[in-house]
């Protein structure tokens, strides 16, 4: 029993524990299942239809698994099967990075790490469409960059607010501390900008469907579209986590903490389902300008006050 | 048959996603299309989803008697759809060309492009038919590739299509029945 308890204690122990059993891999893979089968289910149900079963999101990864993928070569095909896994692995690693249970670790500056693996399956995204040499993956791609910079001054100006406010860029320490009132403008500001992160309507501008037939996923089939669905799904668990270790209360037993986390990630999800049910797309000069006008006043201004607080305290 | 082939036969029974070609149609059995997956016959309960790329489906849903300038297209397009793949023939154009019989603008009917699986017959088909058609071909497809050998090639060669259905699925016919129960 020693033995174990000090392999345990092991920072490299419990940081593959977090990377592969919870909240990584293990947990993440089902969840994103699940978070993609609400997604479907909650937009199904907005419209009075039943909707797909509940393992829908299973079968669709097992099916594309089985499917062949049109012959590439040369170093267009190696990176068109590279993007994928880059994108799966990094929002896999953001997932793994969050700290969901009490006295996990963590280590000064992960938040900045973490932000750095959820930014990498858009930019994946991005390159993947340009690899394609499609003109709808060009397209794709080309909203996607757009939009990217549009939400992204946003998102990051939301989190460095938080961040500020409270001196810490350690996760574990931010989801610690009690929130202050610009706690949740820095969490109201991350929600807007959810959306365009996850490509959901109204911001499902780069993947367009059936408007630039699949935008940057165009070219992509069978196993290496699986692994782009395994890594949105992913996504929507990393972003939605994200929110909810913020909101999250400070708990110290650690399944009422993974308990309060699943839940909050749900309610999260949820909510950016009936946003997406209820809106339309809009279009790409609207969405970038909603943006910059209208939300990067509201970020700008959250940043100005963590910093002055910070000042006078 | 292991444990694996099972899971993947069943997977791909309980997912066919489309990709709707339309060669030439008078845009009722595209409506008609779009209606089953509307609220009313809601063909997501059978995972069914209508994809933007060719290359995303296993199911090719082809409306109209194919035109001339479609038939080049409809070849193109079944060769982007990535194996294993079904054809679907909605409505009686795809079948027989229908009223069109003897155009000179038209090149049809479908069969003498493409291997089809299904055929859903009528001017145009029910919405509750073509979801049948649809779930049949799911079935045809999950099949057929649990008995192939697994090495052997998934592309079926349109020189062999040509002269009939290929495809050891058969042409099936879904709206016999799926008409029958709407009548009763």
């Amino acid at each position: 029993m020693s033995a174990i308890a000090y392999f345990v204690q092991l920072p490299i122990v419990t940081a593959l524990a977090r990377l592969l059993i919870f909240p990584g891999l293990l947990f993440a893979v089902p969840a994103a299942w699940f978070f993609l089968w609400v997604e479907r289910k909650a937009v199904a149900m907005m419209q009075s239809r039943i909707g797909p079963p509940f393992m829908q999101p299973f079968f669709d990864f097992i099916k594309l698994l089985g499917k062949t993928t049109p012959p590439r070569s040369g170093v267009a095909g190696f990176l068109m099967k590279a993007w994928p896994l880059i994108a799966m692995s990094a929002a896999a690693g953001a997932v793994g990075l969050l700290p969901v249970l009490p006295g996990s670790g963590g280590f000064e500056g992960d938040l900045i790490l973490l932000l750095a693996l959820l930014e990498l399956p858009s930019i994946c995204i991005i390159a993947a469409g340009f690899s394609s040499r499609s003109i709808f993956g060009e397209i794709g791609s080309a909203r996607e960059a757009v939009l990217s910079v549009s939400y992204n001054i946003v998102f990051l100006l939301a989190i460095i607010s938080i961040a500020a406010s409270q001196h810490t860029f350690r996760l574990e320490t931010l989801a610690q501390l009690p929130a202050s009132p610009l706690h949740w403008l820095g969490i109201a500001a991350i929600l807007v900008c959810l959306p365009a992160k996850l490509h959901i309507n109204p911001f499902s501008l780069p993947n367009a469907e059936q408007e630039i037939y699949a935008g940057p996923m165009t070219e992509y089939a069978g196993p290496e579209l699986a692994m782009w669905d395994l890594s949105h799904g992913l996504e929507w668990v990393a972003s939605t986590g994200l929110v909810a270790t913020l909101v999250a209360p400070h708990l110290t037993i650690w399944w009422l903490a993974a308990i309060t986390f699943v839940a909050l990630s749900f309610g999260v999800v949820l909510l950016l389902s009936i946003t997406a049910a209820a809106t339309a797309r809009l279009q790409i000069d609207t969405s970038v300008r909603f943006f910059w006008q209208c939300t990067l006043i509201f970020a700008g201004l959250a940043v100005a006050s963590a910093l002055f607080m910070r000042f006078v305290s | 048959m292991n444990l694996w082939n099972k899971l993947m036969c069943y997977s791909r029974k309980r997912s066919p996603w489309l990709f709707h070609m339309n060669s030439g149609s008078c845009n009722g059995c595209d409506i008609e299309i779009v209606a089953a997956l509307s609220p009313r016959y809601d063909a997501e309960q059978l995972g069914v989803r209508l994809e933007g790329s060719p290359r995303h489906a296993d199911i090719l849903v082809v409306t109209g008697p194919v035109t001339r300038n479609a038939a080049g297209a409809i070849r193109t397009v079944y060769s982007q759809v990535c194996g294993p793949k079904a054809v679907v023939a909605i409505g009686s154009c795809p079948a027989t060309t229908n009223v069109f019989i003897d155009s000179r603008t038209l090149d049809g009917p479908l069969e003498k492009h493409l291997p089809v699986d299904v055929f859903v017959p009528g001017c145009p088909p029910r919405p509750d038919a073509i979801v049948r058609g649809v779930a049949k071909a799911a079935e045809i497809l999950a099949e057929r590739e649990a008995k192939r050998w697994p090495n052997e090639s998934v592309m079926i060669p349109l020189a062999e299509a040509g002269g009939g259905c290929a495809c050891s699925g058969g042409g099936e016919c879904a709206n016999n029945s799926a008409a029958s129960e709407v009548e009763q």
